[in-house]
């Protein structure tokens, strides 16, 4: 048997894959059922500063080839987001609160919140493709990232996460301002942006017209972001993306990933995903002769 | 794909005030206990539960309360809506002697079980339980399908004056029930279920639903039950380990709302 446990920076995890945002986590009793279902942490919903209801549905749909949503970051706001945080203190995997804000001041005091709820890391969404003000409008803006990350690193001991969006011009510039911000890893990546229109009623489905695209489709997108950011910083990269099975992992770690999030794969194969895909990843590491983890990290690069 | 169908709204009929049915063509196989989502474009899309099957039509009933429900009171037949589904688990008829209780406008999906369980030549009787007698409707659909109905409305204008789940404890002290199926205001339901004792229940539950296929976590109740998915019928024994089960929602924000 190999050993599937993985470090990213000072956190240690029982096996590498995470939970993703916005995934079966807008309350304790969710969040406990994909600890259960073998997740080696698990990522909060996205938590703003005040409750947001999100948009009006359909928010999420399934098409050929991935799921497209546009969910608008609804959420309890980060004091009562709190009490479900403070549920799960005795968790034995880490719980990583992801947070989205609009600016420098607001981050700060929502990641000295998670820190407080007991929050291992946060991660910073600063990718979402469909919330105005928040996610992508902040996350493309090299000097605004850099500001935020450093003043959050300058104030809360827990380590920070960035997550990236693939629907911009350059990500490794971007990974690489998230790093001069003292970062401690980078998540890739956020939804693709997309729509889907009705042809019957020549409407886009969802309510919101356009939405982040997930799933396999754009498992070839992730992986590629991944292999350019990991070889252009020196910090930890988190694969997100189309993960569904153990291969799709291990391509991820050959990239440079140290660790996957798992997302839609929750609907494609159910709660038990994390199970799956680590037992997959054993036989294969088994099969092909490897022990650890970090021996595949990076293989691609040759 | 899983991406709201076209179809065409059939009939519009009024069953009681500020309460209607529409029917529309949908030819995928339903069991009594599930629901659709449906999509009106530019407004919203809910979760509905059915409330008529046959081979290629189906219906659903709804009270004019939301945005959604609004607009959908006032299409008129010929429009266009969007259905995606069935979702959930639908609900299991077994035993010989079934009790069904409705609560407002919770009889509307109870009505299509009992219909299945009375082509089953099972004794079926029913609790209609409303405020008032204008709020009353499917008396005598269920009638028709041969279900011995009994009424309680809260201001005592028709039958039983009262609480459904107080002339629902007549008759489980009264008859042999079997199994017991409800679908209604929480806190009803969960005095229901403490009436029960061991007898089998199963009680069909709403929440605010977002993505109505299992991942975005808006609709769970205990320990991450989907009610889109896991549910939304539930049997007693689960419920009895759901502590929000009767205590509180969640709305679109996930703020706790008590009933």
């Amino acid at each position: 048997m190999a050993d599937i446990s993985t470090i990213i920076g000072s956190l240690r995890l029982k096996n590498p894959t995470l939970l993703a945002s916005g995934i079966m986590d807008e309350d304790a009793g969710s969040m406990q059922r994909m600890i259960d279902c073998g997740a080696g942490a698990i990522v909060t919903k996205s938590i703003g500063m005040q409750p947001r209801e999100g948009y009006a549905n359909p928010t999420v749909i399934e098409l050929d080839h991935g799921l497209l949503n546009a969910m608008g970051l609804p959420n309890p706001g980060i004091d009562l987001y709190g009490q479900e945080m403070i549920k799960l203190q005795k968790s034995k995997i880490p719980i990583i609160g992801s947070i989205y804000a609009a600016t420098a001041l607001e981050f700060v005091a929502l990641a000295h919140k998670m820190e407080q709820y007991g929050a291992a890391a946060v991660e910073l969404n600063v990718s979402c493709p469909h919330a105005k003000r928040y996610g992508l409008e902040v996350g493309c803006d090299t000097t605004l990232l850099q500001a935020i990350v450093s003043s959050i690193k300058k104030q809360v001991k827990i380590p920070v996460f960035v997550k990236l969006s693939p629907t911009v011009v350059n990500i490794v510039e971007i990974a690489q301002a998230a790093e001069k911000g003292n970062a401690d890893a980078i998540v890739a990546i956020n939804t693709v942006k997309g729509m889907k229109i009705d042809l019957e009623t020549a409407h886009p489905i969802l309510a919101n017209r356009t939405g982040g695209y997930s799933g396999k489709a754009i498992k070839p997108i992730g992986v590629r972001c991944v292999y350019d950011i990991a070889q252009s910083i020196n910090i930890p990269v988190i694969g997100v993306g189309g993960v569904t099975t153990g291969e799709d992992a291990i391509e991820y770690f050959m990239a440079g990933a140290s660790a996957v999030q798992i997302g839609s794969a929750v609907y494609y194969r159910g709660p038990d995903v994390f199970k799956l895909v680590c037992k997959e990843i054993n036989v294969w590491m088994d099969k092909h002769g490897y022990k650890k983890i970090a021996e595949l990290v990076g293989a691609a690069y040759q | 794909m899983n991406i709201p169908t076209i179809t065409t709204i059939l009939t519009s009929t009024t069953e009681a005030r500020d309460i209607k049915t529409i029917t529309f063509r949908y030819p995928k196989a339903v069991i009594p206990g599930q629901f659709f989502m449906i999509w009106i474009p530019g407004v919203d899309e809910i979760p509905m539960s059915v409330s008529e099957i046959t081979k290629d039509v189906k219906g659903i009933t709804f009270r004019k309360i939301g945005d959604a429900t609004h607009a959908l009171y006032h299409l008129k037949p010929g429009s266009k809506i969007g259905v995606r589904g069935p979702y959930g688990n639908g609900f299991k008829l077994t035993g010989k002697h079934l009790l069904f209780v409705g609560g407002g406008t919770g009889i509307a999906m109870l009505t299509p079980a009992v219909e299945q369980a009375r082509k089953r030549k099972l004794k079926s009787t029913v609790i209609i339980g409303v405020k008032t007698k204008n709020e009353l409707f499917f008396e005598d659909r269920l009638r028709r399908c041969g279900a011995t109905v009994l009424v309680s409305t809260d201001d005592g204008s028709k039958g039983y004056k009262g609480f459904a789940s107080e002339l629902a404890k007549d008759v489980l002290k009264k008859e042999k029930i079997d199994v017991v199926f409800t679908c209604g205001p929480e806190p009803m339901m969960k005095t229901l279920l403490s009436r029960c004792n061991t007898i089998p229940f199963q009680a069909s539950l709403e929440r605010y639903m977002k993505c109505s296929i299992g991942i975005c976590g808006q609709c769970c109740v205990g320990k991450g039950l989907r009610v889109c998915l896991d549910g939304p019928i539930f049997d007693g024994k689960t419920l009895k380990k759901v502590e929000d089960f009767g205590i509180y929602r969640r709305d679109a924000a996930g703020r706790k709302i008590p009933f």
